[in-house]
């Protein structure tokens, strides 16, 4: 497999031994420096877009109002529009948008392939599969804040995680990136042939709203939905966090990053597991949004570099500024009629894409 | 030739122009569920020799072939029933050349969209009467449900006519996925009928998506879900309305005015619209209706 087109420019610092302590205090400062800035630079920019968000609608509301605390809050449309509908839908955005988009930066990396999403290995399929089930045949199993279809569509990604990580890890070996690769794809296909099957049998208007389901929607109508996704997300977060050194020489070639003392397996698997569980958790709250995680990754490479340890702190945020802001105009610019935001975020991702394929090739 | 001339002016009423010169049907194959309970209640049931594969009423479907529907029609298998008609929809436009080409004559009928209204079902209803060799009865169905429909206006009239939502679709269990109908269609109409303002009637396409938000802004006084299938449990029951509290803002959340309503009838545009019409005004304005006054016949 050919190493990936954007991963020309040479790593920033000097490529060490992940275990090397000694290495750490004298490249420290520089790596330092840049993280904080640029943790201040998009932390600001996505605190700034969840911060002024809530503001703007379909309708105007008076701040004044929304915190008057002398009108109960049952009576007081101003609140209820602002912490009914509009501040779930853009922290469910912000937390799925950073979610998508740092599963597409360690999913690139793991398949060392720039094409590659936090859908391509089957996660979003299973998850398509699970929610088409429950919408067609009327389950209503739910479990605390996880309502059927939530419910059903994480059930559907873990499954299909687990099948594709069955399949490409054999013990005491690393995992072979074309085996996941064609496991990914080929369960891709066979759920998306499961859904079609659904699809068909299914009455009309089970078919038309499980369509609705693929194209994405933020608006979750409570903080319940995005609590109970949290643990997962926090989880893959974790895992997210002691990634990147290793991405890094990973992103050069499995032999390369082994001689230097990466262990490729267990950073593989890491990999692996940390991105499924966070595109479950984003894909079961929120439905599978697309190009969030194909393009906030290249988009960021672009103005910070290729250092996953700048990369991907700066994806998640830049990833929530992002999909805020798309789903800020899906349900703005037709209102009352509303644009899906995987629409929206296909729109203004496709082209920009189409443009950076262009553009580097 | 005029009589063709007619018909292409008067655009539907083309049927009714030709039948009166063509053979009457007596084997037809509908993929319209809506239009098989109209050939029943017309008196042409006998006369269906194939249905689509979503058709449950009225019980006599049952013991008919099932030849597909509006994606998957069984070309094969309908040109084995040896229909001399095919009711299909309009949209199937394949479909209409390749039967046309075997020389079996099709109905296509416009559903969705402007057209789609209350009177499109009762003008569908005489076309199909007379093409099936019962005009008569067509007109005295359509009069009659024409009739019913007028009652129910005439009871409600001069009431307070709520702002109402009518929603076609929601995620179980949640506040998500919800269909509403919009300012077009039979159900838009019978909302009318039954006494209510559509909030969304300024939106002029069949079914809006609503966010929470416009659903806050709209604040409906009354809201009316419709489901095709049977009534849950009472447990079920409860909790699928009780997910309508979180907008506890909304006039018809404070009130206690969100219905749950259960039964194929509700939904089909077809000869049990009328019924619907009657369900409907009864949640609306319950004190219109003595009891026994206008039966619910689904």
């Amino acid at each position: 497999m050919k190493a990936w087109t954007l991963r020309r420019e040479p790593f920033p610092g000097p490529p060490k031994p992940a275990n090397d302590a000694s290495a750490v205090p004298a490249e420290a400062p520089s790596i330092r420096t840049r993280l904080a800035v640029t943790i201040a630079v998009y932390g600001a920019l996505a605190v700034a877009t969840c911060v002024l968000a809530p503001l703007v609608g379909s309708t105007q509301i008076s701040l004044a109002r929304v915190f008057d605390r002398s009108t109960p809050f049952a009576d007081n449309v101003d609140a209820q529009i602002f912490f009914v509908a509009r501040m779930p839908r853009v922290l469910s955005g912000a937390v799925v948008g950073a979610t998508l988009a740092s599963a597409g930066v360690v999913m690139q990396a793991l398949l060392r392939n720039p094409l590659a999403t936090p859908f391509t290995l089957g996660v979003s399929a299973g998850a398509a599969l699970g929610a088409i089930l429950v919408i067609t045949f009327s389950t209503a199993v739910s479990l605390g804040a996880l309502s059927p279809v939530p419910l059903a569509s994480l059930g559907g990604a873990l499954l299909a995680s687990a099948i594709v990580y069955g399949l490409a890890t054999r013990p005491g070996r690393t995992m072979s990136t074309m085996v996941l690769l064609l496991a990914g794809v080929t369960l891709n296909s066979f759920f998306s042939a499961l859904i079609l099957f659904v699809q068909y049998m299914a009455d009309f208007t089970q078919t038309y709203r499980t369509v609705r389901w693929l194209m994405g929607d933020l608006d979750v109508g409570s903080f319940g939905p995005i609590v109970a996704s949290l643990p997962l997300v926090l989880v893959a977060f974790a895992m997210f966090a002691v990634l990147p050194r290793s991405l890094n020489l990973l992103s050069v070639g499995t032999d390369a990053a082994s001689t230097r003392g990466v262990d490729v397996g267990r950073t593989q698997r890491l990999a692996f597991l940390s991105s499924s569980l966070a595109t479950s958790a984003a894909v079961s709250l929120a439905g599978p949004i697309g190009f969030v995680g194909i393009v906030v990754p290249h988009l960021v490479r672009l103005m910070v570099g290729v250092d996953h340890r700048i990369v991907l702190p700066a994806s998640a945020l830049f990833g929530a500024a992002f999909l805020v802001g798309c789903d800020l105009v899906a349900r703005t610019v037709l209102a009352p009629v509303e644009v899906p935001v995987g629409v929206v975020t296909a729109m203004l991702g496709g082209p920009f894409f189409l443009w950076l394929l262009v553009r580097r090739s | 030739m005029f009589l063709t001339f007619l018909g292409v002016l008067c655009g539907q009423n083309v049927f009714v122009a030709l039948v009166a010169q063509e053979r009457v049907a007596t084997r037809i194959v509908s993929l319209v569920p809506a239009l098989t309970e109209m050939l029943f209640v017309v008196g042409a049931g006998s006369q269906v020799v194939g249905v689509s594969s979503y058709d449950d009423f009225p019980p006599e479907v049952q013991s008919r072939p099932r030849v597909g529907a509006l994606l998957d029609p069984d070309v094969e298998r309908i040109l084995s029933l040896k229909p001399d008609l095919v009711l299909a929809y309009g949209s199937q436009t394949d479909l209409v050349g390749q039967f046309a080409r075997a020389g079996i004559r099709v109905y296509s009928y416009r559903h969705g969209g402007v057209g789609n209204g209350v009177g499109n079902v009762l003008q569908t209803i005489r076309e199909l009467g007379a093409l099936s060799g019962r005009k008569a009865e067509g007109d005295r169905v359509t009069a009659q449900l024409q009739a019913r429909l007028d009652a129910v206006r005439a009871r409600v009239r001069g009431r307070p006519r709520p702002r109402t939502m009518l929603v076609l679709g929601r995620d179980a269990m949640a506040l998500r996925g919800i269909y509403a109908s919009a300012g077009v269609g039979f159900l838009h109409e019978l909302l009318d009928v039954a006494g209510a303002e559509d909030v969304f009637a300024d939106v002029k396409r069949e079914s809006i998506q609503p966010s929470n938000e416009t659903m806050i802004v709209r604040a409906p006084q009354v809201i009316i879900e419709l489901h095709a299938g049977d009534e849950p449990a009472r447990d079920v029951l409860q909790k699928e309305r009780a997910v309508w509290s979180l907008l506890s803002s909304v006039p018809a959340v404070r009130n206690g005015r969100v219905h749950l309503l259960y039964g194929g009838y509700l939904m089909s545009p077809g000869p049990r619209l009328a019924s619907a019409a009657e369900t409907l005004a009864r949640v609306l304005h319950p004190d219109a209706f003595a009891e026994g006054d206008v039966k619910i016949r689904p």
